[in-house]
């Protein structure tokens, strides 16, 4: 799960971790009243979405607005906030689409010595959470880890203890900070562990990480994404979660217990088990057709959820055909017979229905589909599915 | 032989009492593995299934001699239980349960390395031994005594390459359900060594998926020590960068743990590489092929 930046400085915040003075702005008038409330001689207005790139990213209603602006006066601040708010902002992350900005930020101003990266993901080849920091900061770590890995250093950290002073040490010297910008560092940094581990994050990432000019450290960006798996002890999420960021259909499949993923292509896909559910989409690929979506049933799916499992990927305009396929092992056959049969009456299938049905009950399944009237090609194989399903497209 | 079971292990249940423990005990009690007794902290004395229900693992494990565990605690408690049954010294540790916190296997699998215990899992089907003993979720009946030990990140996934092996007559030693967790207790290099030590097993075939490096890590360990055949299969070709597929651990992040860069490491490594889901079992063969 994804949180906007500004949420991600509130947490920066309780956890003690350095953030300029800012305010959240819904409309311009409260942009212009923000600039005049923090009170210095410049601000900046920041977009408010989840994807990176907003400094580069541009807007479809407006090509000369960027999706950050420095401002120097309230004036400035409305006239910037309202090219942004209510705009759809396309960046190197949001697709050509773009991001509906529904909320700015107003900042105060900075005086930038350096700028530097630092970001905490779990290492999985490790088993352990790593810090990351790199002199690169400010631009596309993407680009330093890949083009120049040498520019980024890792301290792994315990959980339970976090980063130790001697790694806080370790990595302001390769860092190239000094005297007491590496106290800063040390609080910065464990403040930051902390709050990693406490907070049950995936990934958190800052860019760029500031030195000011008397020798401080500030968290000029914030990105903050969560574990999902650990939002049963973390009731303020729900709160935090912004629903008109996500795929409206992948709102309403995780609401149903669903596991979806929209894509670009015209088949659709019902599968159980997220390691078949890909699969299945290579293997349409590869006879040369295109996977509407990534849909994972689950083990446990009842009639219910597959029924809507199937309104879900029926939604989707693009969706030219179906492809189910089923290995039943929890899940029997016969529910998804049942639920396609209930599926056709309710919903109504307008295109074709490949089935391929294997494991557990499925003579039984394969009779109730039989004997059922839905119209549907049934397939004997995974490959023999795909081969059907891409046939009835041409 | 066969590897981590066999119908000499004995099994319990940790999480018996719930809906899900109960049906898969009896599921695991019909395929004839040895299942011994559950555990539900606050439910000793029970019975479910005809087993005896204990309050510890320790206690379960005293009174009937257990060295496996299958564990279906829900995700908020299911770190706690793998602890447990890690520190009661239960042999072979298999953790079905999905949706445990990352930051929590983080300590468990540390734990984990430090003991005796072998931990699969978590968010896995579990593990088995063709027609000796089955712990996990996984339907039963496609399995057949064979010669190719099988591995994989997926459930169902592991079903459709265990039912064309056997279409093949081929047949499997032992089925182990790594999980589709970012961390998980037994890894890929480790089922390979023990699959290698294992006199039944003459053939290895891997399912893996998008995300981390585990399956380079695998293609440099297979080229350095392994001498049985390997085939492999890598979901996820079609996935788009930075959205969970579905499993916790199957996302491509910064542009790494693509299925393009698995597959390359795979093939440098001399590893037959199923072209497609329905290949599988046919990239087994031609690897057994080529090795002869």
């Amino acid at each position: 799960m994804k949180i906007h930046e500004y949420q991600g400085k509130q947490l920066f915040q309780q956890f003690g971790v350095n953030v300029l003075e800012n305010r959240v702005a819904r409309t311009p008038e409260e942009a212009a009243a923000a600039f005049t409330e923090l009170g210095g001689a410049i601000a900046v207005v920041k977009s408010q979405i989840h994807a990176g790139g907003r400094g580069k990213g541009t807007f479809i209603e407006n090509s000369e607005q960027h999706g950050v602006q420095l401002v120097k006066s309230a004036d400035e601040a409305r006239e910037a906030a309202a090219g942004m708010l209510g705009n759809r902002l396309v960046t190197i992350q949001t697709g050509p689409a773009g991001k509906t900005v529904n909320q700015v930020i107003v900042e105060a101003g900075c005086d930038i010595a350096r700028e530097l990266y630092l970001g905490i993901v779990l290492d999985r080849a490790n088993k352990q959470p790593v810090l990351m920091c790199s002199q690169e900061g400010g631009v596309e770590i993407e680009k330093v880890a890949h083009e120049t890995p040498e520019k980024i250093f890792k301290e792994h950290f315990d959980p339970a203890q976090g980063i130790e002073s001697y790694q806080v040490r370790k990595l302001c010297k390769k860092l190239g900070i000094e005297g007491k910008t590496v106290r800063a560092a040390d609080k910065f940094m464990k403040a930051l562990c902390r709050l990693y581990v406490d907070t049950d994050c995936s990934l958190m990432e800052i860019n760029p990480l500031v030195v000011t000019g008397d020798g401080g450290l500030v968290a000029l960006d914030a990105k903050i994404n969560f574990d999902s798996n650990a939002a049963f002890r973390h009731k303020d999420w729900e709160e935090m979660r912004d629903l008109s960021e996500e795929e409206e259909s992948e709102v309403r499949a995780s609401a149903a217990g669903l596991s979806y993923v929209k894509l670009e292509g015209n088949i659709g896909c019902l599968v159980n088990g997220a390691g078949l559910a890909m699969s299945t989409m290579d293997i349409i690929k590869t006879h040369g057709g295109q996977p509407a979506n990534f849909l994972d049933v689950g083990g446990g799916a009842n009639a219910d959820q597959v029924t809507e499992a199937f309104r879900i990927i029926l939604s989707d305009p693009n969706v030219k055909a179906v492809l189910v396929n089923i290995f039943g092992g929890i899940m029997k056959c016969t529910t998804i017979a049942e639920a396609i049969v209930v599926a056709a009456k309710s919903v109504g299938f307008t295109v074709p229905l490949v089935v391929r049905l294997e494991g557990t009950e499925v003579e039984e399944g394969r009779r109730i589909l039989e004997e059922s009237d839905v119209e549907l090609v049934t397939a004997t194989d995974l490959g023999d599915a795909a081969e059907k399903v891409v046939a009835t497209l041409s | 032989m066969s590897i981590l079971i066999n119908k000499d292990t004995k099994v319990i249940c940790q999480g018996i009492t719930g809906k899900v423990g109960e049906f898969h005990t009896r599921g695991c009690l019909d395929y004839g593995t040895q299942m011994v007794g559950g555990v539900t902290p606050g439910k000793a004395g029970q019975t479910v299934a005809g087993l005896p229900v204990f309050d510890t693992v320790e206690e379960a494990r005293l009174q009937t001699g257990a060295n496996a565990t299958m564990i279906f605690v829900p995700p908020p408690f299911a770190a706690d239980a793998i602890l447990e049954a890690i520190d009661a010294g239960i042999e072979v540790v298999i953790a079905v349960t999905e949706g445990v916190p990352v930051i929590d296997m983080v300590r468990v699998y540390d734990a984990a390395k430090k003991s005796n215990s072998v931990l699969v899992g978590p968010n896995c089907p579990g593990v088995i031994t063709a027609d000796e003993c089955k712990i996990g979720i996984m339907p039963g009946y496609i399995h057949q005594k064979g010669c190719v030990g099988i591995m994989s990140r997926s459930g169902t996934l592991t079903y459709e390459a265990v039912w064309q092996t056997s279409s093949l007559g081929l047949g499997q030693t032992t089925c182990v359900g790594l999980g589709g967790d970012p961390i998980v207790g037994t890894s890929f290099i480790d089922c390979l060594q023990m699959f290698q030590d294992d006199d039944e097993t003459e053939a290895i075939l891997m399912m893996g998926e998008i995300g981390g490096t585990a399956e380079e890590e695998a293609a440099a360990y297979v080229q350095e020590h392994i001498t049985k055949p390997v085939a492999a299969f890598i979901a996820g070709r079609t996935a788009p960068p930075g959205k969970r597929m579905g499993h916790a651990g199957a996302i491509i992040s910064g542009g790494k743990g693509t299925a393009a860069e698995k597959i390359k490491a795979l093939e440098a490594a001399g590893i037959e590489v199923a072209k497609s889901p329905a290949d599988m079992g046919a990239a087994m063969k031609r690897a057994i092929e080529k090795a002869n």
